[in-house]
């Protein structure tokens, strides 16, 4: 178990963002949810490439012990996506609050339900 | 060097330019026609392409001369050769449409956004379809995600925000899910390229983190596949989404996501493992008639045309994972085949849909929902729309003449040799349910009165006609000369099913 | 806070230093830790820090909308030409090693160019955020 501390990080932030997510109904606690869990997956990557007492990948006669850089620069691009994601729900969460007026799920399904109930009596 | 080496950099890097250049101009004209012109060039490479793979068999392009596996391999075969002609085709004909038609949905300062929003989604969805790198495919299954995103939320309606939102957090669970389990495999395999890790992954494919990752990957590539029950985000998406985009998203983003389906499948995995070995034939089958049954079902009952459209493209999509299960060379042909005509017809109904839609848009108003109520007796005003709805309607039924009627004859096909007899049954009842919803449309578009008050408007305008109807003849010449689709298919299918591993 | 005069003070002092600091994990990312990206977001970082202190008015006189729009466009661009460079030069796109007649050099100079790309865009993507939101629903603008 100790030996696989890392690993038992990357599922518990893993499970518990995904459970913000699912569990709360506030949109930007949900973005929270969603950065937590794909912040997980970088330490998914990450973990296993690190050796402990390699250096960076530098050819030297000095070291004979390299940790892989490769899941860095994957990462580097997952961090970049996320933060896109990230910027990208967050100015939907502030439209949708300039339409709706509330950021809760439920407010916002509640209006929209109003609003298709109104439509339908229109056209009938 | 010849340029015809550099095709598959250039497929994508045309479009990948248009989108910095639309938004250097910062004006709807030129970004227009930079857009345009790029999907139009790439269009016309993913054909030399095609082409190209048809002689040879094989494409391998090294980016930046980094040898493969060390690099980032571009790797066509007749599978994604024959996807690439599709969404580089569907881009060709939405962009002219979307010019006349994001009009009245979208505020002319933003028009150069949208632009280079298509221009960046359909780098992504031509990326994930050439490229031969398990990272890579998730980076560019981002760029399109992401673009998705903005162009679903550019929608007049607010509920087009909302859709946006949820697809947002959808997607990208999907898309986390996916890199999660590419992770796995490459820290099983120690590669990332999807040629090389073949066989390193037949050998650690039964082992926890190689079922581990198939399991991410299926759950989060069906997520974007929106296979049955996680298709939530799927109706509203395209509901609320411009007429342009609902067109091209139906014709190319769900598709795009099947072939990383198929692709991890049968190349990476092996279909002699993922459906030899464990028990997903049965549960995908399950899965897929659910969709065909349910989704088709739900449809009938919708009230907005597009909405009801929406729910058919999962219905659908059932079909096309119904042939995948049978990991035969017709059942997976036919799945291909469908996935080609599918995008067509459904194409070419959103944008038919789209263009009735601008015509009852009256100056400064949102669009109106297409409701059946509003579209009541809109054969007389709009002849060739309604016409073009029910040709498409057709194939999406199955109709001898149709494209549509093609792939479910092979698919028929399939099930008759693998014997499962009530198959063909279940196939039929789901005809008869999309029999139901072309028969709604046709008894309001045809049959009932124009609703007091409405003046009788016009044929929708010829620049939003023309392309739902060059898709139309599309889906109809398919039907009748399958030496394209089905050859094609049949092919890529041939190169995919048992072939080793 | 534009009367405080600790904060401009302060600000007069370190945005020059963040600027010039990025610039330096630009030009030094060849050699050591560094790069476009961080150097991108450092420079971002000193621009926003201005604008906390002088407003957002203030800031958009100094690095207008268009600016950072261009920004964000010709990022992608220059990387996108330094690949293409790479396949009229008669390599593969992205080849750096025919961007001069020593592969060696040629390398250098392709990946200084994508982390010229990177910078420009990271940091155009950046204030473009921070624009978006900070001018939304405030009485700044």
């Amino acid at each position: 178990m100790l030996a696989h501390f890392t690993n038992v990080i990357t599922v518990f932030l893993m499970v518990a963002g995904l459970f913000i997510i699912t569990a709360r109904g506030n949109l930007i606690k949900k973005l929270v949810g969603l950065s937590l869990f794909q912040t997980s997956v970088y330490l998914l990557y990450i973990t296993p490439g690190k050796l402990i007492g390699g250096t960076a990948p530098i050819l030297s006669p000095a070291y004979t012990v390299y940790s892989n850089p490769l899941p860095h620069v994957l990462i580097l691009t997952a961090i970049v996506v996320g933060v896109s994601t990230l910027a990208l729900g967050l100015a939907l969460t502030v439209r949708i609050r300039e339409a709706y007026g509330s950021i809760e799920e439920d407010e916002i399904l509640a209006l929209d339900h109003s609003v298709e109930d109104d439509e339908a009596r229109e056209s009938h | 060097m010849a340029l015809a080496q550099h095709l598959p950099a250039l497929q994508v890097i045309l479009p990948l330019i248009s989108a910095p250049l639309a938004i250097l101009f910062r004006r709807a004209g030129p970004a227009f026609l930079i857009v345009t012109a790029a999907a139009w060039l790439s269009f016309a490479i993913a054909i030399a392409l095609f082409l190209q793979v048809d002689a040879s068999g094989l494409i391998s392009y090294p980016m930046g001369n980094w040898q493969p596996p060390w690099g980032i391999e571009y790797r066509l075969d007749r599978l994604n050769s024959f996807m690439l002609v599709l969404v580089s085709g569907m881009a060709a004909i939405v962009l002219p449409y979307a010019r006349g038609s994001i009009e009245r949905e979208i505020p002319h300062e933003s028009h150069y956004m949208f632009y280079a929003m298509l221009g960046l989604c359909l780098t992504g969805l031509l990326g994930i379809v050439i490229t031969g790198d398990a990272f890579n495919l998730f980076v560019f299954l981002e760029v399109s995600s992401l673009s998705t995103y903005v162009l679903i939320a550019m929608g007049r309606d607010r509920r087009a925000l909302t859709a946006a939102y949820q697809y947002l957090i959808m997607g990208s669970i999907g898309a986390t899910f996916i890199v999660i389990g590419i992770g796995f495999l490459y820290l099983m395999t120690g590669t990332l390229n999807l040629a090389d890790m073949v066989p390193r992954v037949a050998v650690i494919e039964s082992s926890r983190p190689g079922l581990a990752a198939l399991a991410f990957i299926s759950v989060g590539v069906s997520l974007k596949v929106a296979l049955f029950p996680l298709h939530q985000w799927l109706p509203n998406a395209y509901t609320y989404a411009p007429s342009s985009v609902s067109a091209f998203l139906a014709a190319t983003a769900t598709k795009v996501a099947l072939y990383a389906l198929i692709r991890f499948y049968f190349t990476v995995f092996g279909d002699n493992f993922v459906f030899g070995k464990l028990p997903l034939p049965e549960f995908m089958l399950i899965l897929s008639l659910f969709a065909m049954l349910f989704a088709n079902a739900i449809a009938i009952f919708q009230d907005n045309l597009k909405r009801l459209f929406a729910y058919s493209s999962v219905g659908q999509i059932g079909y096309i994972t119904l042939g995948l299960s049978f990991d035969s060379v017709h059942g997976v042909g036919a799945s291909i085949m469908h996935l080609f005509n599918h995008g067509v017809a459904k194409g070419a109904i959103f944008l038919l849909i789209g263009g009735a839609v601008a015509r009852m848009t009256t100056r400064q108003a949102a669009p109106p929902a297409p409701t059946f109520e509003r579209i009541a007796g809109l054969s007389k005003a709009m002849p060739l729309t309604c016409f073009g709805v029910v040709l498409g309607g057709l194939s999406l039924i199955g109709v001898p003449g149709t494209a549509g009627f093609v792939s479910k004859w092979y698919l028929v096909l399939a099930a008759m040799e693998k014997g499962q007899w009530w198959l063909v049954g279940a196939i039929l009842v789901s005809s008869l349910l999309a029999v139901a919803y072309v028969w709604r449309f046709v008894e309001a578009a045809y049959f009932r009165a124009p609703p007091a008050g409405r003046e009788t408007g016009k044929e929708a305008p010829f620049a939003l006609l023309i392309p739902g109807w060059l898709l139309i003849l599309a889906t109809l010449w398919f039907g009748l000369d399958t030496s394209f689709t089905a050859g094609a298919a049949l092919d890529a299918a041939q190169q995919l099913v048992h072939s080793g591993n | 806070m534009r009367d405080d005069l600790v904060l401009r003070v302060v600000g007069r002092l370190l945005i020059p230093a963040i600027l010039l600091f990025a610039l330096y994990v630009q030009f030094h990312g060849d050699f050591g830790p560094g790069g476009g990206f961080q150097a991108g977001v450092m420079a971002a970082a000193g621009i926003i820090f201005y604008s906390l202190i002088h407003g957002l008015v203030a800031t958009r006189r100094i690095v207008p909308d268009w600016v950072v729009e261009t920004m964000v466009a010709a990022g992608v661009l220059i990387y996108a030409s330094v690949g293409l460079a790479g396949i009229l030069l008669g390599g593969h796109y992205l080849d750096y090693s025919v961007l001069s007649s020593d592969p060696i050099h040629g390398q250098h100079r392709g990946i200084f160019w994508v982390e010229v790309g990177v910078a420009v865009t990271v940091c155009g993507v950046m204030l473009k955020i921070y624009y978006m939101f900070a001018s939304r629903g405030g009485a700044e603008d």
